[in-house]
């Protein structure tokens, strides 16, 4: 597409960019404003920031977040990788249909459905089973759901443009078929793992309603906390808060962005210069 | 010896075909029990009443004496979704709510779309990237911030006081029009990436022969970019149609009282009320009402992964 583009859509998308971004910016900016009053600027001050680490609540909510987000990844990357391998690789078996349509619900399901439902099932499960009580590990296993039906759509994707040749040369080789994935296809899908464990990591750091439908007494994540917060008002430690999380995302997901085209572009000059 | 490394293969075949179910069984069990399940529960426990006891609601399978089975199915609770006002009104301002910020999302997604699909290819990526971004970032805190921008005292309207174009702040929040501007700002890169995921792929040369062949851009437009653009505009609309129909934070933080969107009476049918079966019977109507615009999208999003 080299033509020019159409000056009135471009207009536009950068006005589009600009109000996306805006109310970004003017959080940032007032995480710094001395005065607790919005409206008002009374300096510059990183007061607000000092406070959040003298705040047992919120630093208690996110170490809370954090450890379950980390867990979900993992056990998320593990589930939905095997999902996408089943789809792509083995064409037909009893339960294909149900496995798609499993992994591609989530996806639309609004969340308080899937919060809904899933609290009804541990609460049952609760009543007969005696297990589990409702806190981090429901809140573990409810986010692991909707995170491993992401993890296999992006690997999936990738799954299916990777070469199967060079697998099925290392088989040819006397590579057994577990060792010839493990050599030639994963190296292939690692930026599409790596990517989808960063996505799992910021959903289910993100993740309010889910979280506060299925999670017990005491086990207050930090968007329930935010939520909680947030509800009174505006406040300056939110603000200061919510501009570390969106700046280190913001950072993460550059660098992450940055090092996966540079691994891509790599990839690519090597098979040009191997002549595959 | 063919005979045994015959046997042999198909050993190891038989095997390779059951070590397949090693790969298979893991996703789909959790899934299966995690996520499917529960939506039998919730349809169980929709037909049962509301019960003191612990879970608080009864059971509809009951053993009575003489070993019969006893069901005991409890329609009264769709009878009061259907009779009380509140619950189709909410329904029917959450159809409206997300039919109309769908169609704005759309209005401005279009062109960002079609702008990013006809930049060079090097700003392309950096376009993709800005638009990509938001996504990553928590969404409760976007909303946060744009209620920073349109409250009493937000930037919007110290700006526009300051210019003296209006004299008293302008009151957009605890509005509908707070809560389309909330829907819309976040849910904007949901339309704007499937409709570039289309917009991309479109044969340049079809425009150019409907150009050449005398089409003025208008007509271009209409009846080559958009027709060729439907499975985009369809995967984007549904992208944001759904989850905004369910939307509990924007209408909780951004909305008045009026705004009643029924993400926001399930949750307080749940954590107010505590009444889990009228609940459960919600979700189940709500999903009904859901399956048409799901199946569409899945319909078209296979379909997109397919060609």
């Amino acid at each position: 597409m080299s033509r020019a583009a159409t000056p009135v859509a471009t207009t536009i998308l950068y006005l589009g960019i600009a109000i996306l971004y805006l109310p970004m910016v003017v959080l940032i900016a007032y995480s710094f404003n001395a005065s607790p009053l919005v409206s008002v600027w009374g300096g510059f001050s990183v007061d607000w920031y000092l406070r959040l680490l003298h705040d047992e609540q919120i630093l208690a909510a996110a170490w809370l977040s954090l450890r379950i987000g980390v867990a979900v990844s993992t056990v998320a990357l593990l589930l939905g990788t095997l999902a996408a391998v089943a789809l792509v690789r083995f064409r037909r078996f009893r339960g294909r249909l149900l496995l798609s349509g499993m992994v591609n619900a989530p996806l639309v399901m609004p969340e308080i459905i899937t919060g809904i439902t899933q609290l009804l099932l541990f609460i049952s499960m609760l009543h007969v089973l005696g297990w589990p009580h409702r806190g981090a590990l429901t809140i573990l296993i409810a986010h692991v759901t909707f995170c491993t039906a992401y993890v296999t759509v992006t690997v999936q994707s990738r799954l299916q443009s990777a070469d199967r040749a060079l697998e099925e040369a290392a088989m040819d080789l006397g590579a057994g078929p577990v060792a010839a994935f493990l050599d030639t296809t994963l190296p292939i899908i690692a930026p599409a793992l790596l990517s989808s464990w960063l996505l799992c990591l910021t959903l289910s750091l993100d993740d309010l309603v889910i979280s506060s439908l299925v999670s017990g007494p005491g086990a207050s994540t930090l968007p329930m906390v935010i939520y909680s917060k947030v509800k009174l008002g505006v406040t300056p430690d939110i603000n200061a808060l919510a501009s570390l999380i969106i700046s280190v995302v913001g950072v993460a997901v550059l660098i992450a962005g940055g090092t996966m085209r540079r691994a891509e572009k790599r990839r690519l000059l090597e098979r040009q210069q191997t002549g595959s | 010896m063919s005979g045994a490394s015959a046997v042999g293969a198909r050993i190891a075949r038989r095997a390779s075909r059951h070590a397949r179910w090693l790969i298979i069984l893991p996703p789909l069990m959790y899934l299966f029990v995690f996520f499917l399940i529960p939506f039998a529960f919730a349809l169980k426990i929709s037909l049962a009443d509301l019960a003191l006891r612990v879970p608080p609601f009864t059971d509809i399978l009951t053993m009575s004496h003489g070993d019969h089975i006893r069901l005991s199915l409890n329609l009264g609770n769709y009878r009061y979704l259907f009779t009380d006002d509140l619950y189709i009104l909410s329904y029917l301002y959450s159809l409206r709510t997300a039919f109309f910020s769908t169609l704005i999302c759309l209005l401005i997604g279009y062109p960002m779309a079609y702008a990013i699909a006809r930049a060079p290819k090097s700003t392309q990526n950096v376009l993709l990237l800005v638009i990509i971004l938001p996504f990553w970032t928590s969404f409760l805190l976007r909303v946060y911030a744009l209620e920073g921008i349109i409250q009493e005292h937000g930037l919007l309207n110290s700006l526009l006081l300051r210019f003296g174009l209006i004299h008293h702040p302008l009151q957009i929040m605890q509005t509908t029009l707070a809560v389309y501007l909330g829907i819309v700002y976040s849910y904007l890169p949901f339309m704007v990436l499937p409709l570039f995921a289309t917009l991309e792929k479109l044969d340049i040369a079809l425009l150019e022969a409907a150009a050449d062949l005398g089409s003025p851009p208008w007509r271009v437009f209409l009846e080559v970019t958009l027709p060729l653009s439907m499975p985009g505009v369809i995967a984007g609309s549904m992208l944001v149609f759904i989850p905004a129909i369910g939307e509990f934070v924007i209408p909780s933080l951004l909305g008045g009282p009026n705004n009643l969107m029924i993400g926001r009476v399930l949750w307080d049918e749940f954590f107010g009320n505590r009444d889990w079966p009228v609940a459960a019977a919600v979700s189940i109507v709500f999903l009904v009402f859901l399956a048409g615009p799901i199946a569409v999208y899945q319909h078209y999003s296979v379909k997109q992964i397919e060609t």
